[in-house]
């Protein structure tokens, strides 16, 4: 007995613990490690251009020939620029009513769907349809229906007799303005319907059961029940929609290319035009670099809309 | 506070009858249960005094009103559901409010209602939490707080306790008699636990297949159950049941499996040979030199009481002891049933045989 204890005590003695042998099995070593390929890929393709943009942006640069650092010169020449300004309004105009209407069409179609009905899948795919198609595919097809002579919606409206001659829908600066919000919305009108759809199929039916039990009118129960429960996949959603939005540029590019006379310029599509086409990339990195504040007020609005409201706080058993 | 008279009632989904004519009379102030399997009908049943369901036929009334198409919010009910159905973004405040804020009451109306139901389950500190906030209990307890607030003519509860560990359970099940007693609201209250039936019931409705099997007090439907199925549903653990035929010949007694001999005190009308089901509750067995030959199979202590499996005839019967024998698996002992507490039952009809 007294052997087998001395035996089992004689082991080799142990080797020192360098400070490798820490490291290896140091769990913030580990993870800044598995942490490196996103954050790597993040780098390249994100911060660099960021910053490289905004660079530019501080510079005269144009294609073919490094700039030389000017200050603040270029947003100086931007402050007196009436097409810069009109190219803000047209964004803040374009995002706001945009996305107000994608919001009320989207809720409202979120909410249709979470009916039962019969074909309810089916109904539910054809909905994402306008997300689905390739932008500038239906850009072009909005172009379509938007022509001056071919417009099918000026051709119906005249065979119904309500009009003389062809609306001008993307030749007037308004009629424009409203075409391209008009199709910004039916293309992103989808994306936050499903989502809120996602959103109602996790309310418990039992709820809307004991409302009814309370007394709650349908209106009651969309008040009082289902948008203060939705509040935080609306914020989520809207706060992509409101980005997605503000930074569009296909459907533009591909429906009026900013005309009619500057009318439908979003700041990105004056951007690519003053710095691709026209050459002057540090011009077109400012007016880029300009979105940079709206933006962040956006994301801050959102940041506090996405907070988690008092009433997630807590246990989740139940 | 009204009665409930539910009258020939039948619901069907689609093609599928659950409920073939159910007739239940709840008088004023009454505490009664609905119990059964899952897939009985009492929760649909519930729902239908409720309004949740539609009645497909049949009546059913509050009070003298016919409630059929009436809808939830006029029929002056309040239920508790199984998962509490609390709204997740209100205080518990909000929560027993919000039936009163609907109707428009006055904010100080629903306050002070609220506090008097508060104050009644014990809720004053939570009124300002969330419902995440609560342990299981307290959430149960809101639900209750909802419906008291309202001060409805019937209390519906649909398997409330049911989410609530063992020992909440029946601390829960106390507190809602209590409720009951102090604000004598007639209630319907359903669940799948005969326990839970026995102990909180003024009258048991007990329901199979979407049909009443029986109704009646508790202890009524334990000591003489209509059929083999609430003789097995009630009491736990369950009936022993053993398939024979009843002998008159040389003293009257019941031929079980193996030819066991079991005694009956009293012959229910019935012939010589005739198959029938002998029916003994485990606590109703005794040990005696004249009882039945019996190989103990498994001896189950619970500290008040010992449960031994028994083979009888090659049947499995479960006897309960309040004494302490010492028992082991293998001993063989003679069980003799009480003959006057023993419940005969038509083979193979299951309907119960009296004298």
């Amino acid at each position: 007995m007294t052997d087998l204890a001395l035996e089992r005590r004689a082991r080799p003695p142990m080797r020192r613990i360098t400070a490798w042998d820490r490291l290896k099995v140091n769990r913030n070593w580990l993870g800044f490690w598995f942490m490196m390929p996103a954050a790597g890929f993040l780098i390249l393709f994100l911060a660099y251009p960021l910053g490289l943009g905004v660079w530019l942006s501080f510079t005269d640069a144009r294609i073919g020939r490094d700039g030389v650092f000017v200050g603040l010169e270029n947003y100086q020449w931007l402050s007196d620029d009436a097409v810069f300004w009109m190219s803000v309004f047209n964004t803040l105009l374009y995002t706001g009513v945009a996305s107000a209407f994608k919001f009320a069409v989207g809720l409202y179609l979120a909410i249709l769907l979470n009916q039962h009905m019969p074909f309810k899948a089916m109904i539910r795919a054809v909905v994402l349809i306008p997300f689905i198609v390739p932008t500038v595919l239906s850009a072009i097809a909005f172009w379509w229906l938007f022509d001056s002579q071919f417009s099918i919606i000026s051709w119906s409206l005249r065979q119904l007799g309500l009009i003389d001659a062809n609306i001008n829908f993307l030749g007037d600066p308004w009629n424009a303005r409203w075409s391209v919000i008009f199709a910004n919305i039916w293309r992103g009108v989808p994306f936050i319907a499903i989502t809120l759809l996602a959103g109602l199929q996790t309310v418990s039916p039992s709820l809307y059961e004991a409302a009814t039990i309370d007394g709650a009118s349908r209106w009651q129960m969309f008040r009082y029940i289902t948008y203060p429960l939705l509040t935080p996949i609306i914020a989520v959603v809207m706060t992509f929609s409101v980005l997605f939005t503000f930074t569009d540029f296909q459907l533009i590019w591909a429906m009026t290319r900013g005309g009619p006379v500057n009318a439908t310029h979003l700041m990105a599509t004056l951007s690519y035009q003053r710095a691709i086409l026209g050459g002057y990339l540090g011009e077109g990195s400012a007016i880029a670099t300009a979105m940079i504040p709206f933006l962040l007020a956006a994301i801050m609005i959102s940041w506090f809309g996405l907070q988690r409201r008092k009433w997630q706080h807590g246990e989740a058993n139940d | 506070m009204a009665s409930v008279t539910i009258r020939d009632v039948v619901k069907a989904f689609g093609a599928t009858q659950v409920i073939h004519g159910v007739d239940i009379e709840i008088a004023d102030g009454e505490f009664v249960v609905l119990v059964g399997p899952s897939g009985c009908g009492k929760s649909t049943l519930l729902r239908m005094i409720a309004g949740l369901e539609n009645i497909t036929a049949g009546e059913i009334r509050i009070g003298e009103r016919v409630v059929n198409n009436v809808p939830p919010k006029e029929r002056d009910i309040a239920m508790v559901f199984q998962n509490y159905a609390l709204y997740p973004h209100m205080t518990v405040a909000a929560n027993m409010g919000f039936s009163l804020k609907l109707r428009g009451a006055p904010k100080s109306e629903i306050e002070t209602r609220v506090r008097r139901a508060a104050e009644i389950l014990g809720l004053i500190p939570y009124l300002e939490r969330y419902p995440r906030q609560l342990s299981g209990g307290q959430r149960q307890r809101v639900a209750m707080g909802r419906a008291i607030v309202r001060d409805p003519q019937v209390f519906l509860f649909d398997e409330p306790l049911s989410n609530l560990d063992a020992k909440l359970r029946v601390a829960m099940r106390t507190e809602i008699k209590e409720l009951h007693q102090r604000l004598k609201t007639t209630t319907v209250y359903v669940t799948h636990d005969q326990i839970e039936a026995m102990t909180m019931a003024d009258k048991i409705v007990v329901m199979h297949d979407g049909i009443v099997e029986q109704m009646g007090r508790p202890l009524e439907l334990y000591d003489r159950p209509d059929n083999l199925f609430v003789a097995g549903f009630i009491g736990s653990p369950a009936m022993n049941f053993l398939k024979g035929h009843i002998r008159g010949n040389g003293g009257l007694a019941f031929e079980g499996p193996g030819g066991v001999r079991l005694p009956l005190a009293v012959a229910p009308g019935a012939s010589e040979g005739r198959p029938a089901v002998y029916g003994v509750r485990p606590e109703h067995f005794a040990l005696a030199d004249d009882g039945a030959d019996a190989e103990i199979q498994v001896v189950e202590p619970t500290g008040s009481e010992i449960q031994v499996v028994a083979k009888v005839g090659g049947e499995e019967v479960i006897a309960v002891f309040r004494e302490r024998h010492q028992f082991n698996p293998g001993d063989r002992i003679r069980l003799k049933p009480d003959p006057r507490l023993v419940h005969l039952f038509d083979e193979p009809s299951g309907k119960r045989l009296s004298a």
